[in-house]
């Protein structure tokens, strides 16, 4: 069965978010099912939706790393979290 | 699919407004580790909750991560001692030395409390128990994260009033042993209870009962945050608008708290027991139960319609959380603790809030008067006779209630108590000093209430 993870990035937009964040999902063989993204007040704000069934590495490291990528590099805060804790809530 | 105001919603929630998991508590039975010899007996608790909690830590660290909701504590509860213990501990300084063995092992696996230093005494005493009892002030100030209860009454047996008045000693000397000590007041790690749960998995008063299987997985949420910024968007709507409100968000902060429990047992291995939907506060700003209670419209808890909007809020809460969970359990209410929730302090520093207020509120919602600091002149048999009043209302009305009261020795009203941490700080509240020394000296028990006749 897919598992699907939420990947939400905020923070101030800049010229090439979207870019590092896809080259870094297909390095770790991520493929990307769906993307919204809105600007509020100069804030970028994108959510996607993505399939980890076939993750090279430990969920737990790639969240990491990803979070790194965002604080690091691009200066946007990342966050990676498995879709079951929004299923949960949010459907019935 | 999931959406984007979706995932924005509850990642507020978590960030925002403190919305996390609560406990993870695993409840171990400790009956099959029973032996005559102190030393063997010691050595098989270490070793079965060693084995079967070596991984807790870990395991809710990794949920934790794979989720993004923060799950603070990790804790651990045990079989009542009093009942392992009752063959091998002939004093109450052997069942110290258990305590001790629980607290090295707890520490050992890295758990944030471990509760079940317990006697469930709600009819009658064993030697045993009583042991046990009077081993506490002495077992909760040379430990530092075991945690005691005592079951002293239900509505089926009545009230044990020789344990009630041995109980308002035992909490009176533990204050002064640890003032002695200069240790934490024992007295935050100990609570008494009419109709104690069995699968409670917040301290002080989580034990594993004897009702229990062998290991199981107990989950506590929290959300009072969540709830009050929900309400902030119906201020000034009718009551079935507010009601609806905190129905729905008792409903998502319930469900994150399946889904953790689920995913804990799974990783783990044991079974998952239930979730307590309670609404527990911490001294965080904005993590208040207070705060809802004054954002449905009151200037401070305690005002005039408190009562009121708690039992409305608690029986919302449930509502809403019954839907959200396959097994709900534990206390399952709005926790009202004084000095773990900033807006009851507040409310009780302006003189909003009194005892006899919290009394009342404790008729309508989970728990009790908790965490409450009193003079540390009060005397024990006006502890007994508060801890009296607080288990007949438990007993009459089918309810848990329980009381985790706290003389500060040396302090008087309007000092304050700094308890640290998760525990907060709590200013000194007057406690009615008028005389019940005649009522609480009397031998044996109040009896079982009738359960007809219901007015």
């Amino acid at each position: 069965m897919q598992e699907r993870a939420i990947i939400t990035v905020v923070g101030k937009d800049t010229v090439g978010i979207i870019a590092k964040v896809c080259g870094y999902l297909a390095e770790n063989g991520i493929n990307i099912l769906d993307i919204s993204q809105t600007i509020v007040q100069g804030y970028f704000n994108m959510m996607m939706i993505v399939d980890i069934t076939s993750l090279k590495l430990p969920f737990d490291e790639f969240s990491t790393q990803l979070s790194k990528l965002g604080s690091e590099t691009i200066g946007v805060q990342i966050r990676c979290q498995k879709e079951a804790i929004f299923d949960a809530m949010h459907r019935i | 699919m999931i959406t984007i105001g979706e995932v924005a919603e509850t990642n507020a929630m978590i960030e925002k407004e403190n919305l996390d998991v609560r406990t993870i508590t695993m409840g171990i039975s400790l009956l099959d580790c029973a032996d005559s010899d102190l030393t063997q007996l010691r050595r098989k608790i270490h070793d079965k909750i060693y084995r079967c909690a070596k991984d807790l830590v870990r395991t809710g660290e990794e949920i934790s991560r794979d989720f993004g909701i923060p799950i603070v504590n990790k804790r651990i509860s045990v079989t009542p001692i009093a009942l392992v213990g009752a063959s091998a501990c002939k004093t109450s300084a052997d069942f110290v030395s258990i305590a001790k063995t629980l607290d090295e092992t707890a520490k050992e696996v890295g758990v944030n409390f471990l509760g079940g230093y317990s006697a469930l005494v709600s009819k009658g005493m064993t030697p045993a128990d009583e042991l046990l009892i009077r081993s506490i002030p002495e077992a909760l100030t040379t430990t530092d994260i075991v945690c005691s209860s005592v079951n002293l009454g239900s509505t089926k047996t009545g009230i044990d009033m020789d344990a009630v008045r041995l109980m308002g000693s035992v909490i009176k000397e533990t204050a002064e042993l640890s003032e002695k000590r200069n240790v934490l007041n024992g007295d935050s790690k100990l609570v008494v209870f009419c109709n104690a749960p069995d699968d409670n998995p917040f301290m002080a008063g989580a034990f594993h009962g004897v009702t229990e299987g062998d290991v199981v997985l107990n989950v506590g949420v929290s959300g009072p945050g969540a709830v009050k910024a929900a309400l902030e968007n119906v201020r000034g709507c009718d009551f079935e608008t507010l009601s609806e409100t905190i129905k729905k968000t008792a409903f998502k902060v319930t469900r994150v708290g399946q889904l953790v429990a689920r995913e804990a047992s799974k990783r783990l291995g044991y079974p998952f027991g239930i979730v307590d939907l309670s609404l527990a506060p911490t001294p965080a700003v904005g993590d208040s139960v207070a705060d809802i209670l004054c954002e449905m419209g009151l200037e401070y808890a305690g005002a005039p319609g408190t009562t009121a909007a708690l039992a409305m809020l608690n029986d919302q809460v449930k509502k809403g959380g019954l839907m959200a969970s396959s097994y709900v359990g534990g206390l399952s209410g709005a926790f009202i603790p004084v000095s773990e929730d900033q807006g009851m302090i507040n409310a009780a520093n302006a003189g909003a809030l009194t005892i006899e207020k919290l009394e009342a509120m404790t008729c309508v919602c989970s728990v009790g008067l908790d965490m409450i600091a009193i003079p540390g002149d009060t005397k024990a048999t006006t502890i007994s006779g508060i801890i009296a009043d607080e288990m007949a209302l438990g007993m009459v009305n089918q309810k848990t209630t329980a009381c985790r009261l706290i003389p500060v020795p040396g302090k008087k009203v309007g000092d304050v108590a700094e308890f640290g941490g998760l525990l907060g700080h709590a200013p000194i509240m007057p406690v009615n000093n008028f005389d019940c020394s005649r009522f609480v000296d009397r031998r044996g028990r109040i009896p079982a209430p009738v359960h007809s006749f219901k007015n």
